[in-house]
């Protein structure tokens, strides 16, 4: 097995609330998760709006510091912000974001935006730096009449192609992905999708994907962890993970899922009907936080937290029925 | 063109053609749409950004931007020819006859006006008898708001928009489009912005009110999945055009027109196996569409003769119908 490459420990980040009727609580954006991702996996990150998955990508490349917890990266602890993280560890975690369109500069063309990653980690090919680019361009197959085009100019697609290029730009060995695909089209997202494997083969990335599709999950993570109210809920390997869920939730996201053939409505399994909605981070819960909306929950469930248990190798619920 | 059935159409667009009027030119979005529904029917409309989904329903209500133009076709609603509606007929179509839900209710609702007071202007607009009535209101928006499983439908009322969260703002919609009778409800993409399991819980609820209410339904949305699990009928558009239609169950089984096949491969399975490459190429340029069958310049069978002339619908049998050449010989057999 690959040696692990990013792991989380205890993770949490919590904000204060410094203003308004809540002032002095916290918004618990992450309350304590662990994982760990091998050399050339995909861990898959599930969650609904307000989950913390975000939260989670953000503090691994260093947008937020660490309430408490760590984040270990290649062996060396970087749960500091990025201001106080040395140049090499930028340089091996890179980002892709959800939406292009506000995450590459308008005001700069595709070479600038390529050109400038690669100067500030001093990457840049003296005696070719257009060919370099190119190079890039190659590698998410955009041609060289995209060089001098402004992010405007371009697709949603290819927007997203060249966010990729960006990010590979330094040769990282990490790519988190948050929700890349979320805005495209099926069709544009079944291109991005296979770009991402295809380089994640040739280079051995590892990547850290935030979604909200488990069907998409299904088709690309090596793993997949299910994040509720800043906790993870169920985290197992891709085939056991979809093949025997346990967490009610886990059973309730599945049911909800609209799918286009019979297999796949099998797929779903016994059927958890959704009822509630996610709860305010601020005020969570006492006990089990899937309780307001749990079909099963007992009285254990509304006075103690379950903690995470390993049902079997690599698949671990956080739920006390766990059936 | 289709088989006809016993019930009477509600919506009924033969050859409907759509343009913008634009500084770098006309923009010619629909290019002869063919579109029918049937009192009760529940009908999708499936494809990608851009294929002209929204311009379609939007033409239904007479709702489109200033600079737009329809130089061809007709919209006949319940037989009446919404094109050439004015004033208080228009009024009444989109009052009592049709209405509409958007993909993003922050938008549709006004912040400064309790859920309350919009839901009392939609309800005495409807121009039903005694909806004048301040307490009839009353009394028909709590009654719409409990049969979307709203809580405390009260406390609802006298909320403002930002109180609620997505979803409960989504069935606030629902709840206003649906809260006196209409023959035909329009939703737009109603659940995009949602969580699948709130998703799951909307649909159910727009299923059931507009069942219960013996209405139609249009729903456009860009994913198969929702269609299958919601409609009785599929329409699949393309670049301006409807270039497949059957029903459901049927269009599940077996897709007939390339893009159909392909936008299929391109959906990621719960049960896995990949995704496929993808569909190369993009949609056309609306300012300089190509001549014949829009889909042919990204199309693998396309002839001659696909880049010269536009496919009608050809008759497959179990009321499907697809927009491709490919398919004349099939038809002429059966």
């Amino acid at each position: 097995m690959n040696e692990i490459i990013l792991e989380a420990r205890g993770l949490k980040k919590y904000f204060p609330i410094t203003r308004g009727a809540q002032k002095g609580l916290f918004v618990k954006a992450i309350d304590g998760i662990d994982f760990a991702i091998r050399e050339g996996e995909t861990l898959g990150l599930v969650g609904e709006s307000g989950s913390g998955k975000s939260t989670t990508a953000y503090n691994v490349i260093g947008m937020y510091k660490a309430t408490a917890g760590q984040i270990i990266f290649k062996g060396q602890d970087i749960s500091m912000a990025s201001g106080e993280r040395p140049l090499w560890m930028k340089r091996e975690i890179q980002m892709v974001f959800q939406d292009p369109g506000t995450t590459l500069n308008p005001q700069r063309n595709v070479r600038q935006i390529l050109s400038l990653p690669l100067s500030i980690h001093k990457m840049t090919d003296a005696h070719d730096p257009v060919g370099q680019i190119l190079r890039l361009l190659d590698t998410v197959e955009l041609s060289a009449e995209y060089l001098y085009k402004y992010p405007m100019s371009l697709g949603g697609g290819e927007r997203q192609m060249l966010a990729i290029a960006r990010a590979i730009s330094t040769n990282p060995s990490m790519i988190v992905l948050d929700e890349p695909t979320s805005s495209l089209d099926v069709s544009v997202q079944a291109k991005i999708i296979n770009m991402l494997l295809r380089l994640q083969r040739q280079r051995n990335l590892s990547y850290l994907f935030i979604t909200h599709d488990l069907s998409l999950m299904r088709n690309l993570a090596t793993k997949v962890a299910i994040m509720y109210l800043g906790k993870i809920a169920e985290i197992a390997p891709v085939d056991v993970f979809f093949s025997e869920p346990r967490h009610p939730y886990t059973k309730m996201l599945l049911s909800s899922i609209p799918v286009i053939s019979e297999e796949e409505e099998l797929a779903r399994h016994n059927k958890v009907e959704s009822q509630g909605e996610i709860p305010s981070p601020v005020n969570v819960p006492p006990g089990c936080s899937f309780n307001t909306r749990c079909p099963y929950a007992n009285e254990l469930c509304h006075q103690d937290d379950p903690v995470m248990r390993e049902v079997s190798a690599g698949h671990l619920v956080r739920c006390h029925l766990r059936e | 063109m289709r088989t006809p059935t016993d019930r009477p159409p509600v919506v009924d667009i033969r050859d409907l053609h759509v343009e913008f009027k634009t500084y770098a030119g006309k923009v010619r979005v629909l290019n002869g749409v063919n579109f029918t529904v049937y009192a009760g029917e529940k009908v999708a409309i499936v494809g990608e950004t851009g294929c002209g989904k929204t311009t379609t329903v939007k033409s239904i209500l007479r709702i489109l931007a200033k600079n737009s133009r329809v130089p061809r076709g007709e919209i006949l609603f319940r037989g009446r020819n919404v094109l050439g509606m004015k004033g208080d007929e228009l009024k009444k179509l989109r009052g009592a006859g049709a209405s509409m839900i958007f993909q993003d209710p922050t938008m549709s609702l006004n912040p400064v006006f309790t859920i309350g007071e919009q839901m009392f202007e939609a309800i005495r607009n409807s121009g039903r008898e005694g909806c004048g009535k301040r307490d009839t209101q009353q009394e028909l928006a709590v009654l719409a708001l409990k049969q979307t499983s709203m809580p405390d439908p009260e406390r609802i009322l006298i909320s403002y928009p930002f109180q609620l969260s997505g979803g409960m703002r989504q069935r606030v919609c629902i709840a206003m489009s649906l809260a006196t009778p209409r023959e035909m409800v329009i939703a737009d993409e109603p659940t995009t912005n949602l969580d699948v399991t709130i998703q799951d819980q909307v649909l159910k609820i727009l299923k059931d009110r507009v069942e219960s209410k013996h209405s139609s339904l249009i729903l456009i949305t860009h994913s198969l999945g929702v269609a299958r699990e919601t409609t009785d009928r599929v329409y699949v558009m393309y670049a301006g055009n409807m270039i497949e239609t059957a029903p459901t169950e049927e269009i599940f089984r077996r897709q007939a027109h390339p893009y159909t096949q392909a936008l299929m491969r391109c959906i990621p399975r719960l049960t896995g196996g990949g995704v496929a490459e993808g569909i190369p190429g993009r949609i056309p340029n609306y300012l300089k569409p190509p001549a014949g069958c829009r889909f042919a310049p990204r199309c693998p069978q396309a002839e001659k003769r696909c880049h010269e002339e536009k496919p009608e619908f050809a008759d497959l049998g179990n009321e499907h119908f697809v927009a491709c050449f490919s398919y004349e010989q099939e038809e002429k057999k059966g």
